[in-house]
């Protein structure tokens, strides 16, 4: 096991180191020209430019370019020369925005990501069945976007009432009850379309554990159908939504829910890389890559151990 | 003779389907007494799993239709609540499946899968069924049970895993084992062991035992009656012995010649019956083998009763041959040697 552990983890790294290069090859080289001119932003001055290119070393060998590069991203020296702010900082700041945005659609998609699969299962083919399946599909194509536009003008603007506080950020550490009100939108909003999209992944595996030999011999045992359920069909069901979900949450932690984040001006990760875009920032764009992909690689070894857990074929002995 | 332990008397079992009616099984009566071994030989698709399944409720479903009846214990096994079924299963007839690798569940390790089946019908602690499951793969044959019990079932062989589903099966002592083509799935060599295995703890269990399969070679040491099924129809039961040195149904002698044989010359190409086994929706008229069958004349539009027509008492058959021209001239198809008329 503990091999199992040290092997993922070297792995783990190694993939991040890829993703660092990945990054080098599509930001300073890939796109030709000058990548200092890109890097120093829309409205930098010909000095600006010299010394960025002194200072990342585009004036050397590829290698020493990319060296420069690691160096910066990793000493926490990556500025954004269009508004003079340290990346790492604003990343650290928008970090707790969002991973209250996360754990709390995370938790909430899940729970009625699962209640949604087990029930529209178990009543396969029945009129609740078809209802939760329009709904489901209606809320996997309802784009965020404007999912929560509509909802901020219903909820938060008057529209119907104005209950739920109109967006913005609260920290947990003030006042836990106003940061669990102002969240309380952004959550449902984000965690709608994984509801849908897990009750229906859900819902198939659910249907194809049932014809399996086991789940028969489990009957023939005399065992009750609600114990046949949740021990034998719902166990192997869940294993491949536990990757789904491990990767999912990641993405969203990593800064993924840019139109949530967006939509509700919550000050997040992702509302820092969308703005970045909009400037044509590159320098912050490169740190959240590197961030997200952290949270990506990271998720990815932790989904890999619950599995171990999970289905003890694949566990190391 | 003793009260029979199970009555099975025209038992139908139809599937609705979008293509029609699917006619699994139609009027299959028989009796099972207890220490019995009867077995259920035909194609895929003859209806012995339906069967077997039907018994155990496993069949039970919306577009399930069921005529006849299963009396078990003074009751209708075909009538009774699902909740009902469940005290059945598993604590009065335990099954075991064809295919031990798909069978349990994976998850799970082998000890706690036997346990779960103690304890869905006795008050028995943790500790105390997992006491019986050691017990239990000790009698199946598993070596060093104390530590096997709690391997997961990827780390038991086929044959290893059939056991412990026999020990599942076996684990409320149940009066009644169903075993669906339990050999079918395992290499040759376990195959007999576990006949022979089945055949020794019926004994120790004081169980009658349905045994299911397409190779009248599987059951032929241990059963006791034989029932040969067809397109949903038992077209020969009798003796063991009976069905074996005096078959009645050109089927069955089909089935005989389709056992490889090593006391005889070798035929050039092992026997085959002809054709595939009819549709289930829209099955020939008549007897439902005639398509089939080197002998059939025109008689055979017309289906023939299952009832006795050679001296044995209680050897069955469907067909409307001429014993003593049957006897004359089943010789050649049982040997192997030939799919034509004589």
């Amino acid at each position: 096991m503990l091999t199992f552990l040290v092997r993922r983890m070297i792995g783990a790294v190694l993939v991040c180191l890829a993703v660092t290069f990945i990054v080098f090859l599509i930001f300073i080289v890939v796109p030709g020209g000058d990548p200092a001119q890109r890097i120093a932003g829309k409205n930098a001055t010909a000095q600006n430019i010299i010394n960025i290119r002194h200072s990342w070393g585009f004036d050397q060998a590829f290698y020493v370019q990319y060296w420069n590069m690691l160096k910066k991203m990793f000493s926490g020296d990556l500025v954004s020369y269009t508004s003079q702010q340290n990346v790492v900082d604003q990343i650290i700041q928008g970090m707790p925005a969002t991973f209250s945005l996360t754990i709390g659609a995370g938790i909430i998609w899940l729970f009625f990501g699962i209640c949604v699969g087990v029930i529209s299962a178990v009543t396969a083919g029945r009129l609740s069945d078809r209802l939760i399946t329009v709904l489901a599909l209606i809320g996997i194509s309802m784009p965020v976007f404007w999912l929560g536009i509509v909802a901020r003008y219903y909820f938060a603007e008057g529209g119907v009432a104005t209950i739920f506080p109109d967006g913005e950020y609260f920290p947990i550490s003030e006042n836990p009850a106003q940061w669990f009100w102002h969240l309380l939108l952004p959550w449902v909003v984000l965690a709608v379309l994984f509801i849908g999209f897990y009750g229906r992944v859900l819902r198939g595996n659910i249907l194809d554990a049932i014809n399996e030999d086991y789940v028969r011999t489990a009957k023939a045992k005399g065992l009750a159908p609600r114990r046949i359920l949740i021990r034998h069909v719902l166990r192997t069901s869940l294993i491949p939504i536990v990757t789904l979900f491990g990767l999912d949450f990641a993405g969203v932690l990593g800064g993924g829910a840019i139109l949530t984040e967006t939509v509700f001006d919550l000050h997040g990760v992702g509302q820092y890389a969308a703005q970045s875009i909009n400037n044509f920032d590159l320098p912050p764009i490169m740190g959240v890559t590197m961030y997200g992909a952290f949270f990506i690689v990271t998720f990815s070894v932790l989904v890999d151990l619950f599995y171990a857990y999970l289905d003890p074929r694949i566990r190391p002995t | 003779m003793a009260e029979p332990l199970l009555e099975v008397e025209d038992l139908s079992v139809h599937f609705a389907t979008e293509d029609g009616l699917v006619r699994a099984v139609d009027g299959v009566s028989f009796d099972l007494k207890r220490g019995e071994v009867l077995g259920i030989v035909g194609e895929s698709g003859s209806g012995k799993s339906v069967t077997a399944m039907t018994i155990m409720g496993l069949t039970r479903g919306v577009n399930a239709r069921f005529g006849g009846s299963v009396r078990y214990a003074g009751k209708d096994l075909l009538q009774i609540s699902d909740t009902e079924m469940q005290d059945y299963r598993g604590n009065e007839i335990g099954m075991i499946f064809q295919d031990p690798m798909t069978s349990l569940n994976p998850v799970y390790r082998v000890g706690e899968q036997i346990s779960e089946a103690i304890r869905a019908h006795e008050k028995v602690d943790k500790r105390g069924a997992r006491r019986r499951s050691v017990e239990l793969l000790k009698q199946v044959g598993i070596p060093n049970p104390e530590s096997r019990v709690d391997d997961f079932p990827h780390q038991f062989s086929g044959g290893m895993r059939q056991r412990a589903m026999i020990a599942m099966a076996l684990s409320c002592n149940p009066a009644i084992l169903i075993a669906d083509e339990p050999t079918t799935a395992l290499d040759v060599t376990i195959q007999a062991q576990i006949i022979e295995l089945i055949g020794r703890l019926k004994d120790d269990f004081d169980s009658a035992v349905i045994m299911i399969t397409h190779d009248l070679g599987v059951v032929a040491d241990i059963a006791d009656d034989i029932m040969v099924m067809y397109a949903g129809r038992v077209v020969e039961r009798g003796a063991t012995r009976d069905v074996f040195y005096d078959p009645q149904m050109p089927y069955t002698w089909g089935l005989l010649g389709s056992i490889p044989r090593l006391d005889r010359p070798r035929p050039e190409r092992l026997y085959s019956i002809k054709g595939t086994p009819p549709s289930l929706i829209n099955a020939p008229r008549g007897c439902k083998f005639r398509p089939r069958c080197p002998h059939a004349f025109e008689k055979c539009q017309e289906e023939p009763r299952l009832e006795q027509r050679v001296e044995t008492p209680g050897h069955l058959d469907r067909c409307w041959l001429d014993v003593d021209f049957k006897r004359e001239h089943r010789g050649a198809m049982i040997a192997g040697e030939s799919t034509e008329a004589a």
